[in-house]
């Protein structure tokens, strides 16, 4: 392999070569530095570097390029070129001259997690005035470089020159060439205005596409450290309920005897196994012999929309506008549903992967996580180390779309390093990674709406039943024997969101609950991708189909004469322009044939972009087997910065909607999980995937908002509506698996 | 643990240092280092760890590296020359057809799954220039994408197809 690694942030010293393959240099002595300013080069001091210095953002080199430090991480989602793209735009520089290097707490600034969707939206703007600030700066320089006013320059390429004497130029690499800036970052340079954007909004390609077709490119699962042993860790086989931890109480190291190098490692409850090669670590988890504790019960998979339900709740009144009650009491129809959605997990298609070199009072950290700076922190409290000893580098993974195994495999690596004194690999097993998940939470809502005779929405109610996120990682707990946490304020909480429960509609009654039940006897959770809005949107969608139905209108006309927002009326029309939309009263046109065919539409969102869906799809009466055929998606983001990038994530978003709407469900019984791999979970297979058409409302003067999880839940939604379309029955559960569907179908004949 | 095997991976002798029942995929990964392949699930459920063995697609996770001494193992990074020998081709291009296509097409995420897509939409198209969409969905149904692309993994394929068998615009 002979092409050199473009996303490393350290000098080609730091690299080892062998076998003929890149091994990364990994040493706790802290990274060569890549310029030599005064005070401790950039890389040898323990982050976060000061936030209010462009240096901490832009680097110009000689060679009149420039590296941008980000603090969002790429995930796959392209937010890399996108940043670049910001980046270049402001300081009028292409993209071949345009790099980045990967998220280090010694290195890149914190930006907050690489969550919600925020990388453009809020990590955007950042990137955005630095680039303006550090522009500035170099035309200040090149003013008097050249002796002309500011006013009388033009940049293009990074070369500075006097609007009309071409050849009176120079360079930023010229002005700055390795240099720092040593200036603060203000915020007040002025931005270009988005009406002379040449580069945002544009299809540029992705940077890490190349590297990642020929093999190149390097995921936390290919790293190799010098001196390292390969760890597994030994749990059983799917989490048990949560808020008791899985205990040994027995542990044959006899068991193993036979895998030569092979050592056990306990640390409270945690326990792992490590060797000197990979086989042998991943044989001697399997074969170790332990006695686990019993654990209480879980409840029966079946009933859980009533014991959800049933659970003493805290409530909060997310939206209260109006008498919805008496408003009911006054509608024409009055459509009353209770919906369940299940436990997904994230199941990352590689499981979770990390190295940790933890030395007496250093660690070194190599991982997958969305942030940076909060893994820095649990390792710090996990290994009894201030944070600023502990050094994170991050390496993207396999798609995590929310909180995975991500912090628990680095975890384990550095419980385990910490133990044996030398570096170690951990990567988790995919029944490690599927039974051991922080699963999107399950959720029970019992939704109301009414309608007058006039067809408009008069009332609205929602109420919401589920648990929170996890606050410690299973290694944690486990180590360290920490009581059950649970996250239940704050934004890293969850509750109903407002947004995707009815406020696209004008309601002049509506209220929304959110009933937080306690996690300790159900399953660990934590944020699924577009959290709780595909619950949000079946439950609701379904319902607003439900009154457009009663009064006998076409479901887009209805939900067109309920909205007021012209950019939700926007991908409406988009989705439904793009499906070449035919006006017709949902189940209107039923047939007897073995195989039916339907079509639905929805909207949703995350948080703050605006998402429409139509689906269409076959379901075979017979079998109960429902085929999604052709997905359409639209999305306004404000200002999609690379449409390209937004119509593939607005792909991916319907594909996994399309198999968490029909497929996906964790599964248990009394004991533990029992979904452990990818027959027990199943997931939405290549023969199974929808054709999909990807609509990008581009709006360039309003701010860029989040685009990685917006049209999920109105993907879901619309598949759910139209197998009402196709069969007159609705599904108030999901997924919709052929045994629901043939159940309900038979139901309805009785 | 020394023994006398070795296999043929890209065209090149490796003389393996681990155990014989080792899965290929960890001789692939930790003696050779080599990127292409990965781990999934170690069950031969997803086709994160494919390569060809004599041309046939199979899953090193769960595959003895014993048992392949005697066959032409490619892996994705050899998957340019093993296209140029198959073709009859003086020099190896630097990408697969199917490689192209996929950078054409801007169709990954994150990419894990691609080495898997990569060794199996090649075995497709050398065995079926011109396969229709119902046997692009049935050949590769052994393999999971959990981002989403299958749609633009279809397309690529359909792309290359038309490289692959001479059909190019």
């Amino acid at each position: 392999m002979n092409a050199p690694e473009r996303n490393l942030p350290l000098s080609r010293r730091g690299l080892l070569k062998a076998g003929g393959a890149l091994i990364v240099g990994f040493s706790l002595a802290g990274g060569p530095a890549t310029a030599a300013p005064a005070g401790p080069a950039r890389g040898e001091a323990a982050g976060p570097p000061d936030p209010n210095s462009i240096d901490t953002w832009i680097a110009i080199h000689a060679d009149n390029t420039a590296t941008l430090y980000f603090g969002k991480c790429e995930l796959g989602q392209g937010n890399t070129t996108g940043l670049l793209q910001i980046a270049g735009e402001e300081l009028d520089l292409d993209m071949s001259q345009l790099s980045s290097v990967r998220l280090d707490t010694n290195v890149t600034p914190e930006q907050g997690a690489t969550s919600s969707s925020s990388s453009i939206e809020r990590g955007g703007p950042q990137v955005r005035a630095a680039a303006a600030e550090a522009r500035l700066a170099l035309l200040q320089k090149a003013s008097q470089r050249l002796g002309v006013q500011i006013g009388s320059l033009i940049v293009a390429r990074g070369v500075v020159s006097i609007d009309g004497e071409p050849n009176r130029s120079v360079s930023y690499g010229q002005l700055v060439g390795d240099k720092l800036f040593d200036i603060k970052f203000t915020g007040t340079a002025p931005r270009k205005p988005p009406g002379e954007y040449k580069l945002v909004g544009t299809r540029v390609p992705r940077v890490d596409i190349p590297d990642k077709v020929t093999g190149i490119y390097t995921h936390m699962q290919h790293v190799r450290v010098a001196n390292m042993l390969h760890g597994r860790v030994v749990r059983p086989r799917g989490q048990r309920a949560y808020g008791t931890r899985a205990a040994p109480l027995a542990v044959d190291e006899a068991s193993i005897k036979d895998i030569a190098g092979a050592r056990i490692v306990r640390r409270g409850d945690f326990l792992g196994v490590v060797a000197e090669n990979e086989w042998d670590a991943v044989r001697a988890a399997q074969q170790l012999d332990v006695r686990w504790q019993e654990t209480p019960s879980l409840p029966d998979m079946v009933k859980l929309p009533e014991i959800l339900r049933a659970r003493k709740s805290t409530d909060t009144v997310v939206v209260d506008i109006g008498d919805p009650e008496t408003a009911l009491g006054k509608a024409t129809y009055v459509s009353s549903a209770t919906y369940f959605s299940p436990y997904q997990a994230h199941a990352p298609f590689g499981p979770n992967c990390a190295i940790a070199d933890v030395g007496p009072d250093r660690a070194l950290v190599l991982c997958s996580t969305q942030d940076i700076y909060a893994s820095r922190k649990m390792l710090a409290t996990l290994l009894g180390m201030p944070a600023d000893r502990v050094r994170v580098q991050y390496y993207e993974g396999s798609g995590t779309y929310g909180h995975s195994c991500y912090e628990d495999a680095p975890q384990a690596a550095a419980v385990m390093s910490q133990a044996v004194g030398r570096p170690v690999r951990v990567q988790f097993m995919r029944w490690d990674e599927l039974g051991w998940d922080n699963y999107g939470p399950a959720q029970v809502a019992q939704v109301r709406a009414g309608i007058d005779a006039d067809g408009r929405i008069i009332a609205y109610t929602y109420d919401g039943w589920q648990h929170g996120w996890h606050v410690n990682e299973t290694s944690t707990e486990l180590a360290m024997q920490t009581a059950p946490a649970e996250r239940t304020a704050g934004s890293f909480s969850i509750i109903v969101n407002r947004i995707s429960t009815g406020s696209m509609y004008r309601v002049p009654n509506r209220r929304v609950v959110s009933h937080a039940i306690p996690m300790v006897g159900l399953l660990k959770g934590s944020p699924l991708r577009s959290p709780l809005d595909m619950a949000l949107s079946f439950a609701s969608e379904q319902t607003i189909d439900d009154l457009a139905h009663a009064a006998k209108t076409d479901p887009l006309e209805f939900r067109r004469k309920n909205m007021g927002d012209s950019r939700w009326l926007g991908v409406l029309e988009a989705a439904a322009q793009a499906a070449g939309w035919t006006p017709r009263i949902a189940a209107s046109q039923l047939s007897n044939a073995d195989v039916v065919t339907g079509r639905g539409i929805a909207v949703g969102t995350h948080h703050v972009s605006y998402g429409a869906a139509v689906a269409d799809i076959e379901v075979d009466r017979r079998t109960g087997n429902i085929v999604a055929k052709q997905l359409y998606g639209a999305l306004d983001c404000g200002l999609a910065v690379n449409p390209a990038l937004v119509e593939n994530q607005i792909v991916g978003m319907m594909v996994q909607a399309t198999s968490r709407m029909l497929k996906e469900e964790v599964t248990f019984d009394s004991t533990g999980v029992t979904s452990v791999d990818w027959v027990s979970y199943p997931v939405l297979r290549f023969a199974e995937h929808p054709n999909c058409t990807p609509v990008v409302v581009q709006r360039i003067n309003e701010p860029s908002t989040g685009a990685g999880e917006e049209v999920m839940g109105a993907a879901g939604a619309a598949i759910a509506n139209a197998f009402f379309d196709a069969t007159g029955v609705r599904l108030t559960r999901y997924p919709l698996t052929p045994e629901r569907v043939r159940d309900v179908l038979a139901m309805k004949k009785a | 643990m020394a023994t006398n095997l070795k296999i043929t991976v890209n065209g090149k002798a490796w003389p393996v240092a681990s155990s014989p029942d080792t899965p290929l995929l960890y001789v692939l990964t930790n003696e050779m280092h080599l990127h292409g392949p990965r781990f999934g699930c170690g069950l031969a459920q997803c086709g994160s760890c494919s390569v060809l063995a004599d041309d046939k697609e199979i899953r090193s996770c769960i595959t003895p590296v014993a048992t392949v001494a005697d066959r032409a193992i490619t892996t994705l990074e050899g998957l340019p020359a093993w296209y140029a020998r198959k073709n009859g081709l003086k020099d190896a291009p630097a990408l697969h057809p199917l490689q192209q296509a996929f950078i054409d097409e801007q169709a990954l995420h994150c990419g894990y799954c691609y080495n898997g897509m990569t060794i199996k939409g090649a075995e497709l198209l050398a065995n079926n220039p011109k396969p229709s969409e119902a046997e692009i969905r049935r050949t590769m149904n052994g393999h999971l994408c959990r981002c989403g692309t299958y749609p633009r993994i279809m397309k690529a394929i359909q792309v290359a197809s038309r490289t692959v068998s001479g059909d190019a615009p």
